[in-house]
């Protein structure tokens, strides 16, 4: 049987052969793979690049307490960077599916439009959701634009549920029953892991401390973003570290969200916050590339 | 003459299917003109597409365009011999070929010059890249440095004129004559000519007619089902749907756990179509059965694995509807009012508490009774469920559905159930009388809100619907015989009683199918009762095949030219003293004795009898045309003749103004 880490291992392997750099996950909290700096900061500026990477991604209003055999507070995304995309990139996508044990004469494949849109992070995309079978297992995204910049090089965004896939291949009706490694299943791994912060993220997470912690990032970021004109090392300037704050907000309204605290009016206003701070950090970021051409 | 079959492929990554027939159309107008425009003869064979290419087959291509001749205008004949060999000389040709023109300006020499007709292949190599980039997308995306725009990359193009490439690049594309088959059943390079080119993808798992993957997913599902004593629930949108996202299109019958059938059916199916795009199933007696069909794009499933697949994936999402519903009804809709302030209708419109306080009111001004003014309490409290938000489709449904689980009389429940009724101008709408109300109110509530904050709508800009809100609202007043006043229902917003206008032209002609004149007729007497204004149109319907009503309406039409041109502004009653007898007395006596009876019978609302009536007068109306002069030279007696006109052509168009009937003595 096709174990959870193995259908990690394979497609890890798979990319690598083909020229991406195998990174580890983003150690912050972040709600898809797509806010990690390597894709979100990667796909700007003239610099081809590939990358692949396991990114857990915590949407805490999806959390079940551990209930529901299908929907998670934190499930786990591969995400591939391929920039620019080439011109077989679809080809080479199917052949990751047969690489992790997919017979897809077997199986019945489709892609079915689906574009994919971010409004935190100022991005958006075309593309599909591929469907195997009746099941969603893949995001796949061409990137139009990022930090609210149109894209030079076109990148494919290939976003895998490991879950999904997993389920898929070991034939079980509730991720938990999952084996993630011989004789281990999901559930020993992360039941706890589920339970524990939908308790937390429902229940007994302190909105106004939620509120304050969101505002220091906040504030954090900004005066990051303010102070880089005057600052003289360009090169030098932590604009990564002005990026990370962006995530802890995202993460931070994510959770406020959960919470039931912010309204549907406040809901756009708050956006916008988290989105201003990811387009300076962005500009920024592309600025410093042009100088490192020049 | 030897003509060319011709082909374009444009080979795709897979294209959204609700995209491809507009797309379709816009490509068979294009490639039509190009030939027209090239003067190039020859007849489109099919412009037919699948999720990864979009094709257009044509026949009878000549060679080479058709010769043409271009006449050169040289000096006038009267400069003589020398101006025409200095003419010949510029143009490189002997004296001997120049001719003489005749033309407004005299004689002058001339040179026809014969301008030979440039191959088809180098034609269509040429205007084949404009023509691709001009097929327009509702949105687009770019792959390329170069930015070029469509729908998803191009990756190949097979341009052939019978088998010979007509070559030319598109997006660093080049053309030639290699399709692509299915992806995982066919070949991935394959030689084609224009000729085997369907025959060839045909092998290769690839149907490039949309109505032959139809056929084949219709008969195959009725075999499969017939044997189960099954049958599909029609489904035509899905269908399509299902034709255009694949390839390869073959059918599989799914089964599902009968207990599910305990959720409302309304859920599975929108589960089964929105979300999965599978067909539902009914039994003999028409009853949703535990059964689904799934479309594969591929040739079977002899393993079964693919029919395990989907099952597998409906189950869960059946499971987390029953799931959703479980949690829906620890709180009743009732006790989620207070929850729909936090749900925002529009910024300056604020919540949709704010709008269902509105509605109430509306409802009750409209004369809602108890039943429909608790509807419309309720009807919103369901955009507040797990159920709604998961499968928003389904709003209002739902509410529905949770009303009458929570015990809210029928008539309260079902009229939440429809509220959002008609949702096109097919749908019907709502079934009982509470359920308009809180439909046209909701709708209402809507339209003059957008309208006072100045978002009306324009061309294709309507963000809110009000198009399609507005038309409901002219639908349920007329099919559901509601006698309001639309100007009251405007809210005395002058540019929201223009739009229902719009809208009601819209409803009668391309709903009701009535001619436009005549919808132009009954509107000229008057709208703001629109049951009113059908029970109109139906009797001029009605009357118009008879032998009167034309030439009256002709005759009306006449009235008011001679009216205007007297620059008439009415007034004065008709002086009998001062009508001739004969055709003028005669008119006069028929006129003012069918008044009463016209008017009685249209107070009746007795349309086609008063139409009638009015229409018997037409032979006295054409008698008085033929021997009464209306301008006559003394004064008094013109202007009693005007005031006679006058009021013949008011009385008589409270019903329709028939001036504005089109006939055949007026159109010529």
């Amino acid at each position: 049987m096709t174990s959870f880490q193995d259908v990690l291992f394979r497609l890890k392997q798979y990319w690598a052969e083909r020229g991406c750099v195998i990174q580890e996950p983003y150690d912050l909290e972040v709600g898809a793979g797509t806010m990690c700096p390597e894709t979100f900061l990667r796909v700007l500026g003239p610099k081809p690049y590939r990358v692949a990477y396991v990114q857990p991604s915590r949407r805490p209003a999806d959390g079940r307490y551990g209930e529901n055999p299908n929907r998670l507070y934190k499930h786990w995304q591969l995400q591939v960077i391929l920039k620019p995309a080439p011109d077989d990139v679809v080809d080479q996508y199917l052949e990751s599916l047969e690489a992790i044990g997919i017979d897809l004469n077997k199986h019945d494949l489709k892609l079915e439009e689906d574009n994919w849109e971010s409004p935190t992070l100022g991005a958006w995309g075309i593309g599909w959701q591929v469907m195997l079978d009746g099941l969603e297992i893949t995001q796949f995204t061409y990137f139009q634009q990022c930090g609210g910049v149109d894209l030079e090089l076109v990148p494919a965004e290939l976003t895998y549920g490991l879950e999904r896939l997993a389920a898929f291949l070991q034939g079980t009706e509730s991720v938990y029953e999952i084996q993630w490694a011989p004789g281990v299943t999901y559930a020993d791994v992360r039941l706890a892991d589920e339970v524990q912060f939908s308790v937390y993220n429902f229940e007994l997470a302190d909105v106004p401390t939620l509120w304050q912690l969101f505002e220091l990032h906040e504030r954090e970021c900004r005066r990051l973003l303010e102070a880089y004109s005057s600052y003289r090392d360009k090169q030098r300037f932590p604009v990564l570290a002005a990026y990370d704050h962006v995530l802890k907000c995202s993460h931070l309204f994510n959770l406020l969200d959960s919470r039931g605290a912010i309204s549907v009016t406040e809901r756009v206003a708050v956006i916008g916050r988290v989105r201003r701070l990811a387009v300076g950090v962005a500009q920024l970021w592309l600025e410093q590339q042009a100088r490192e051409a020049a | 003459m030897k003509t060319h079959r011709f082909l374009l492929e444009i080979g795709t990554e897979e294209i959204p299917d609700w995209m491809i027939p507009p797309a379709l159309e816009q490509l068979r107008g294009l490639f039509e003109q190009l030939l027209n425009s090239n003067s190039l003869s020859g007849t489109v064979i099919c412009v037919d597409a699948t999720p990864r290419r979009l094709v257009v087959q044509a026949q009878g291509l000549p060679e080479r365009q058709p010769d043409s001749e271009e006449t050169l205008t040289g000096p006038p004949k009267a400069a003589g011999d020398t101006a025409a060999a200095g003419f010949a000389r510029k143009l490189g040709v002997p004296l001997t070929d120049l001719v003489t023109v005749e033309t407004p300006k005299g004689e002058y020499f001339a040179y026809r010059k014969r301008i030979e007709g440039r191959p088809t292949v180098e034609i269509l190599a040429r205007e084949l890249p404009g023509l691709i980039w001009n097929i327009s997308w509702p949105k687009t995306m770019y792959w390329r440095r170069e930015r070029e725009r469509f729908i998803r990359p191009i990756r190949w193009v097979v341009a052939l004129l019978d088998s010979r490439v007509v070559p030319f690049e598109v997006a660093g594309v080049a053309s030639g004559n290699v399709t692509s088959g299915h992806r995982q059943l066919g070949r991935k390079r394959i030689r084609v000519t224009a000729a085997n080119y369907e025959e060839r993808l045909r092998a290769n798992y690839v149907l490039v007619r949309a109505a032959e993957r139809e056929r084949k997913i219709r008969e195959e599902t009725e075999a499969l089902l017939a044997v189960r004593g099954l049958h599909l629930r029609r489904d035509d949108a899905l269908l399509q749907t299902l034709v255009y996202l694949t390839e390869y299109p073959t059918p599989l019958v799914g089964e599902f756990d009968r207990a599910y059938l305990d959720l409302p059916h309304e859920v599975l199916v929108t589960v089964m179509r929105h979300h999965q795009k599978y067909l539902s199933v009914e039994d003999a007696e028409g009853r949703l059965a535990p059964y689904f069909v799934a479309v594969m794009n591929m040739a079977g499933d002899p393993e079964g694995l693919v029919k395990a697949g989907n099952e597998r994936v409906l189950r869960a999402r059946f499971n987390d509807a029953r799931f959703f519903w479980q949690t829906d009804q620890k709180k009743k809709l009732a006790d989620r009012l207070h929850d729909l302030a936090q749900v925002t209708f529009q910024t300056d419109l604020g919540s949709y508490l704010d709008k269902t306080q509105r509605v109430v009111e509306l409802v009750k001004k409209l004369g809602g009774n108890e039943y429909a003014q608790r509807a419309a309490l309720l009807a919103k409290c369901d955009l507040t469920t797990e159920m709604v938000k998961e499968f928003t489709e389904l709003q209002g449904v739902i509410g529905g559905l949770y009303a009458r689980e929570q015990g809210e009389p029928e008539p309260v429940w079902r009229a939440i159930y429809e509220h959002y009724k008609p949702e096109s101008m097919e749908d019907a709408i709502p079934s009982t009388p509470e359920g308009r109300l809180v439909s046209l109110a909701d709708k209402l509530d809507t339209l003059q809100g957008c309208f006072r904050l100045g978002m009306i709508p324009s061309g294709s800009k309507d963000p809110f619907a009000l198009r399609r809100a507005a038309q409901g609202v002219v639908k349920i007043l007329v099919e559901g015989k509601l006698s309001l006043p639309v100007t009251e229902l405007a809210g005395d917003l002058p540019e929201l009683r223009e739009f229902f206008l719009d809208r009601v032209r819209y409803y009668f002609r391309e709903v009701r199918g009535f001619r436009y004149d005549e919808v132009n007729a009954v509107l000229a007497a008057g709208w703001d009762d629109l049951t009113d204004v059908e029970s109109r149109l139906e009797a001029i319907r009605a009357v118009r095949p008879t032998a009167n009503f034309e030439p009256l309406a002709a005759s009306f039409k006449r009235i008011r030219n001679i009216l205007r041109q007297a620059e008439y502004t009415g007034g004065a009653p008709v002086e009998p003293g001062l009508l001739e007898p004969g055709p003028e007395t005669e008119l006069y006596e028929a006129f003012d004795g069918l008044r009463s009876e016209v008017e009685a019978r249209r107070r009746e609302k007795q349309y086609r009898a008063a139409l009638e009536r009015i229409a018997s007068l037409r032979p006295r109306v054409d008698l008085f045309f033929d021997k009464v002069l209306v301008n006559a030279p003394d004064e008094r007696i013109r202007r009693n003749r005007l005031a006679l006109l006058d009021g013949l052509l008011k009385e008589f168009s409270t019903i329709a103004d028939f001036s504005e009937i089109v006939t055949e003595a007026t159109n010529s």
